[in-house]
């Protein structure tokens, strides 16, 4: 693990004020905060830690605790928080709402949110956890705890966002709106960016095409080969929609899957789209899955927790939970993109952002959104879409306003979905 | 889109009228709004034309500048716009509100009224042309250039606070109110959009919304201008002012030039009293008075401190902590907003019912004097059940409020598919064993209970100037105003 050793020692060294690391889908981004975090802790020094929500917070102790049981951890919280249950069943965690009581602590983990909130000690080193999820605003609240980060996070996915649309700060270097990395970068542009090359998640069958759509210049590959990777139905198809069974079929097959629905423009909550979903999670449920990996070659059955239904807007995201509310599929999670950030699933179901639209917002062409959906899977994706989006896409050209002073993202929404679209079409169905 | 937004454009196809998307109005119309419908010349930023303003229908002052170009001339308009809105600003401090006696308000606030987007945008340029201009030195100006430049400036950034009604574009206000049957892009068109709305008799709003595509029967409500009459009409006027070799001449050259404007500005000053009279026919939603009292109360705080000689600065740009701060600022305001339009209003409050997030039924059954005595102390803790044929798709533990009872939360305990289970606390007077008569709904009562509250969220906490963190480039240097303020960088 080079890349790792290098990030650690551009972290530990006295000169500079941080270090970046950009982290493709399923690259290793909590390991390695949690080696950093151990380093640090055992070489005797204090360091504080920010992630973005509870749950993320939550996952971090219990892998850190868990991988060193010795060191002091303190976890800051707000006081609403009830401790979640991996969290309270290790010893070496205190719960806290006051940073005092956690003073001592050889780390000290909380929120953005509640570390916004903390108005005394100083860090001299600190974990940022999935910081292009943070809004620079919220940096600038805790930046004033530590003298020296290390920000992690994932470029690809979803920019922070304001329910406020104000063109007010556009260009601005300390722009409120921009995610807190790329904040950072503009004032600190010598600061060492690292980038982990390698995807732990993803199939190779998915790894190449969300590296050439989503990372056009920062490229990754899948850490396993394709034959470490299967997935098979133990039971046999038993009538049915055909095209659904022919759809799974293909995911099975390809690790991708384009589940085609006639043209049509309809309301987001589009019934047709959210019943053919219903009948893929279930029917896939019913045919017994099972997932050969690297961790289980012996293969381990595709329960319904290991199964992801995602969608760009929460009225979707609420009708497909009716939808499956009475099924087999009941405990599969349905959420927004924003929401399945940082997660995995063996096998995911995704409604494309743009189906059945008459236009193709920035909203809906976000780059982000469609890569979260999509890189979601160890095993298999399959997208459903109404027909047409290449014609959708075709007469919306990217017309959003350019300002001055600011830098041009990659990759661009408009090229990333074509991109993912024409590797869609190419899966035989 | 919403569906119901959806839904209400789709009836208003069918219908050939507007369909109101709410049942109240959520914008305050002042008594004596100042409408101004500006003109800007083509090609250049902020290059003021012509304006219509005023504060009666009958009245309209047209201002029009004979060469745009002529900077001279361009402050001498600014002057005279100066001179109306001042005196107009004054108009509204005139008075103090006396109601409200725990610290100074004036009873009156400005409220400028104008057709577009692009006329607040207009604001915005006009104001930051002019703010930092001086009455000495080099190309020196009236002393009231600047102090509009500042009234505009502070008026372009209430408006980008949800909710406050001092800057309002006449369209966006008409489109919060109403679905037409044409495109949000349609909608900008101010004649177009009225005309779905009220559509003259005998014709339908489609129809009326085409007629109001003529540039010469309706010209663009500003600022831009139509380039036909750019070309055909407004070149000849201006070249025939800057030919004129007489004083005659140039009169009669810029009269022609009024005139001109004149026919393009008065279709919209008529548009702009309808639309004003199309909002006042509405009743106000419940929280309007106090979204309305809290633009007064800023506007009292900045026309002391003008008078006084403390206002702060408005520079440009904002600093990073003040760039976060404002956005803290307006992202609670927002919030706040939001809530009060879904408890002043039941049609706002269907969109929530109808994604599963609030419900309306009866209430089927109430123990008003249930005691918790769970926890350290025994309270008061009323359960009710209401039934409902919401589709309700909300999870034990979730905290409601009901429009009726705003002091009071609910937590959802159970829910089926025919009732909802709710615990009550607060809002309920002092007693630990008996809930006063009407806090608690009674059986038969029909409720509404919603996510949204109105409650105040205290501001977040964030670095002073001067502690600047590094990852934001360190504190900023300190503001030295000179006389090189008002350049830009491409002028």
């Amino acid at each position: 693990m080079t890349v790792i050793d290098d990030i650690l020692t551009d972290f530990g060294q006295a000169v500079g004020r941080g270090v970046v690391v950009d982290s493709p889908p399923g690259a290793g981004k909590s390991t390695l905060v949690v080696r950093a975090a151990r380093t640090m802790a055992e070489a005797g020094e204090r360091l504080m830690v920010v992630a973005q929500t509870n749950e993320q917070v939550d996952d971090l102790i219990d892998r850190l605790a868990s991988a060193a049981p010795a060191i002091e951890i303190g976890r800051l919280s707000a006081s609403t928080y009830v401790p979640a249950q991996r969290v309270a069943k290790h010893g070496s965690v205190t719960v806290s709402g006051a940073v005092s009581d956690v003073q001592t602590s050889a780390v000290v983990i909380g929120t953005a949110a509640k570390w916004a909130t903390v108005t005394e000690g100083t860090w001299e080193r600190a974990i940022v956890d999935e910081a292009y999820q943070m809004r620079s605003d919220m940096l600038l609240r805790v930046a004033g705890r530590f003298s020296r980060g290390l920000f992690v996070g994932d470029p690809g996915q979803l920019d922070p966002f304001s329910v406020v649309a104000v063109e007010r700060w556009a260009g601005l270097s300390w722009d409120p709106m921009q995610s807190a990395v790329a904040v950072l970068l503009r004032h600190n542009p010598d600061l060492p960016v690292h980038r982990l090359p390698v995807s732990w998640r993803l199939p190779p069958s998915a790894a190449e095409v969300v590296s050439a759509a989503f990372y056009p210049f920062t490229p990754f590959e899948a850490g396993t080969r394709p034959a470490d990777r299967s997935l098979e139905f133990s039971v046999r198809a038993i009538g049915g929609d055909a095209r659904v069974e022919a759809s799974l079929e293909t995911a099975r097959r390809t690790g991708w899957a384009l589940h085609e629905l006639p043209p049509r423009h309809t309301v987001r909550t589009d019934r047709e789209a959210v019943a053919a979903i219903a009948d893929l999670v279930v029917n896939l449920l019913r045919r017994g899955p099972i997932a050969y990996s690297e961790h289980a070659p012996e293969g381990r059955p595709v329960t319904a927790d290991r199964v992801a239904v995602g969608a760009a807007h929460r009225d979707q995201v609420a009708a497909i939970r009716l939808a499956l509310a009475d099924t087999v599929a009941a405990d599969v999670t349905v959420d927004t993109a924003n929401r399945l950030q940082g997660r995995e699933y063996d096998v995911t179901v995704i409604l494309h952002p743009l189906s059945g639209r008459r236009d193709a917002s920035a909203f809906h062409l976000e780059a982000g959104r469609l890569c979260v959906l999509a890189s979601r899977h160890r095993h298999a994706c399959i997208v459903v879409a109404r027909a047409g989006i290449a014609e959708l896409l075709d007469t919306h050209p990217s017309a959003e306003p350019v300002h001055l002073n600011v830098p041009v993202r990659f990759p661009d929404g408009w090229e990333a979905n074509q991109a993912m679209l024409a590797h869609l079409s190419t899966v035989d169905a | 889109m919403s569906v119901l937004t959806a839904l209400a454009r789709a009836e208003a196809v069918e219908s050939g009228r507007a369909q109101p998307l709410t049942t109240v109005r959520h914008t305050h119309v002042a008594e004596r709004p100042l409408v101004l419908v500006p003109l800007a010349l083509a090609g250049e930023a902020a290059a003021p034309l012509a304006a219509m303003v005023g504060t009666d229908r009958g009245d309209g002052r047209l201002l029009a500048v004979a060469n745009p170009r002529d900077r001279t001339q361009r402050f001498q308009f600014v002057a005279q716009l100066a001179k109306i809105f001042l005196t107009y600003v004054e108009g509204c401090s005139r008075a103090v509100d006396a109601t409200h006696t725990a610290k100074l308000r004036y009873a009156e606030a400005p409220q400028v009224l104008v057709p577009n987007r692009g006329g607040v945008e207009f604001i915005r340029l006009l104001g930051r042309s002019t703010r930092f201009r001086r009455t000495y030195g080099p190309h020196p100006v009236h002393r009231t250039v600047p102090l509009l430049g500042q009234w505009f400036t502070f008026l372009r950034e209430r408006a980008d606070h949800p909710g406050s009604a001092m800057l309002l574009a006449m369209t966006e206000v008409l489109g919060e109110h109403w679905a037409t049957g044409q495109s949000g892009l349609e909608d900008a068109n101010l004649a177009a959009l009225l005309g779905w709305i009220d559509p003259p008799d005998g014709l339908d709003g489609a129809a009326a919304a085409e007629l109001a595509e003529d540039p010469l029967r309706w010209p663009p409500a500003g600022p831009s201008t139509d380039p036909t009459f750019d070309n055909e009409i407004l070149a000849p006027a201006l070249s025939a002012y800057a030919r004129a070799a007489d004083p005659q001449a140039q009169s009669r050259a810029e009269s022609a030039l009024g005139g001109a404007i004149r026919e393009q500005l008065e279709p919209t000053w008529g548009l702009m009293w309808r639309a004003v009279d199309l909002l006042r026919a509405r009743p106000a939603g419940g929280s309007v008075e106090a979204r309305w009292a809290i633009d007064r109360d800023v506007f009292t705080v900045y026309h002391m401190s003008l008078a006084e000689g403390t206002a702060l600065p408005q520079p440009r740009r904002d600093s990073a902590v003040a760039a976060a701060g404002r956005l803290d600022r307006l992202e609670r305001e927002q919030a706040r907003y939001e809530a009060q339009r879904a408890l002043d209003d039941p049609l706002v409050m269907a969109e929530f019912r109808l994604s599963g997030e609030a419900f309306t039924g009866t209430v089927v059954s109430a123990s008003p004097n249930r005691v918790d005595t769970s926890g350290k102390k025994a309270a008061l803790r009323p359960h009710i059940t209401v039934q409902t044929e919401d589709p309700v798709r909300l999870e034990p533990g979730a905290l409601l409020v009901s429009p009726a009872r705003l002091s009071q939360q609910a937590m959802v305990v159970s829910v089926s598919s025919v009732d909802v289970v709710l615990e009550l606390s607060k809002g309920m007077g002092r007693s630990t064993k008996q809930a006063p008569p009407g806090s608690v709904p009674e059986v038969g009562e029909v409720v509404t209970y919603g996510p949204v509250s109105d409650a105040y969220q205290p501001p977040g906490r964030f670095p002073s100037r001067e502690d600047t963190p590094w990852t934001h480039g360190g504190p900023p240097p300190d503001y030295q105003p000179n006389d090189i303020d008002a350049a830009e960088d491409w002028s």
